[in-house]
């Protein structure tokens, strides 16, 4: 199958400045591989850096060392060397993440939230809402809420705006932090749906899913980060 | 889709001078159309010293600003005439001052500081320029019954949209902003970023924009440049710089914000 994403020998290391310069060392030597239909299941206990790893992958945080190559536009891009713009450009088409944090402007209606990565990508708002509403009303958001901005919702709701949102583009990757974490039965059986669908589509996807369940039933490997920490092999 | 990819604005070295003490020192970026670059750093970094001579209010001591026109190519923005500069900054540049009296004329109404911008450019058709300034009243979210009321007469929150309004009536490229936010309370301000945001976006403006707001420079700015004491000190993408800084000064702004 095609290879989609590949990390190679990644380190990571905090430094600490306004705590006396101390320095963490996180990982070391990290070589992952995703390829398109895969669905990685990244696991370790809590306070591993399951999350930590997974925003290297989307360039939030920064490497200390390596390289993670992204395949974007039919050419290989290092996103721990790439101009802002082209990280931009990346996330834009290429690597959706689905974090477990919504941060939007308030008042801005949960619609146009969820439509907004497809208008970004050039679909015509009409399009982009009408998905945007089948997305919705899959993952049970009332349309009494669709004109309010998510701010003002539950913390699952918000996950589900979240979900919809970076399930709205057809990314050929896909980052998914705990997208199943605070929702009930239903709601976790329609997100492991749609990550058949991205799956059957071809997409590469890593995620990070706290419960066994839902890594047995989509997963189709499982990638211990715990094993690349600083220190482990000592 | 090359010219996407070319440089509106290019500076390089920029340094100010205030006899011995430091405005700004070595300055260099690029900006391309449609992004947003947020400046930050606290009161005295030199943010508003960089922005005011980046937009040709004040010439720097050294370095150069070079804008890609619309009919002459790149051109050296402190080598132009007078005459083109002030062309330039009236119809291509919009600057958005954080008290809008400070970019309103108040003793004009609403609709007169919107036409007055097309009048400078030429427009002479009194019909097309009241037409003009109603559409953009409409776009700012101002009613339209306001159009021949004097600015004075509007609450701090529509005085900054018409401001904003007064700038892009000309369809500029470039718009800089010095804390176009900063007067304004919570709610009124969620209502500007959410304009500010759209504009951008529809207009393919690109913007830079001087916040001592984080949370402003994260919504609204594609790439982060962090000053301390006149230097940049970082720079990058928005969410990296906020999420994992590396300079001890950008830490410690990032670690003093009040979480709610």
């Amino acid at each position: 199958m095609s290879e989609m994403l590949h990390a190679q020998n990644v380190a990571k290391s905090f430094t600490l400045h306004t705590q006396g310069s101390v320095t963490i060392p996180v990982f070391e030597g990290i070589e992952f591989m995703l390829s398109a239909g895969d669905c990685i299941a990244l696991t370790g206990e809590s306070g591993s850096g399951k999350s930590t790893f997974m925003r290297m992958l989307y360039a939030n945080y920064t490497c200390s060392q390596g390289s993670i190559k992204v395949f974007h536009d039919d050419d290989w891009l290092d996103i721990t060397t790439a101009s802002p713009h082209s990280v931009l450009e990346i996330r834009k088409r290429t690597l959706g993440y689905v974090s477990q944090f919504l941060r939007v402007i308030p008042r801005v209606p949960t619609l146009d939230i969820v439509a907004e990565p497809l208008v970004a990508l050039g679909t015509d708002r009409e399009t982009a809402t009408e998905k945007a509403r089948d997305l919705l009303t899959r993952l049970r958001i009332p349309e009494r809420l669709w004109q309010l901005s998510p701010l003002t919702f539950s913390g699952g709701e918000q996950q589900r705006v979240n979900i919809a949102r970076g399930f709205i583009a057809d990314y050929p990757i896909m980052l998914l932090d705990e997208p199943t974490a605070s929702l009930d039965a239903q709601n976790r059986a329609t997100v492991l749906a749609l990550i058949e669908e991205a799956k059957s589509r071809g997409a590469a996807i890593a995620g990070i899913f706290h419960d066994h369940e839902t890594r047995d039933a989509v997963c189709t490997g499982s990638f211990d980060v715990t094993s690349f920490k600083v220190g482990a092999n000592d | 889709m090359t010219q996407m990819n070319e440089p509106l604005l290019r500076v390089e070295d920029l340094t100010m001078m205030y006899g011995d003490r430091v405005g700004c020192k070595d300055v260099s970026f690029e900006l391309r159309p449609g992004e947003v670059l947020g400046i930050v750093g606290e009161s005295g970094s030199g943010k508003s010293t960089l922005l005011r001579s980046i937009s040709a209010q004040q010439e720097p001591t050294k370095g150069k600003v070079e804008y890609q026109t619309r009919i002459d190519g790149v051109r050296d923005v402190y080598q132009m005439s007078e005459a083109q500069r002030r062309l330039l900054m009236r119809t291509d540049w919009a600057f958005v001052h954080q008290n809008p009296r400070d970019g309103l004329r108040m003793n004009v109404s609403a609709g007169a500081n919107i036409g007055e911008r097309l009048m400078a450019i030429g427009d002479r058709h009194y019909g097309n320029i009241r037409s003009n300034a109603n559409s953009w009243l409409g776009k700012v979210e101002i009613a339209s019954e306001r159009l021949d009321d004097l600015p004075s007469t509007f609450s701090g929150g529509m005085q900054q949209r018409l401001q904003i309004a007064r700038n892009l009536v000309t369809s500029p490229r470039l718009v800089f902003m010095d804390e176009p936010t900063g007067g304004l309370d919570v709610s009124v301000q969620a209502r500007l970023l959410d304009l500010l945001r759209g504009l951008v976006h529809d207009l393919n403006l690109a913007v830079i924009i001087v916040t001592h707001d984080l949370a402003v420079a994260r919504l609204l700015s594609h790439r982060l440049m962090v000053m301390q004491q006149g230097k940049v000190i970082e720079h990058g993408l928005t969410d990296q710089v906020l999420d994992d800084p590396q300079h001890p000064y950008t830490q410690l702004l990032v670690s003093s914000i009040l979480q709610n």
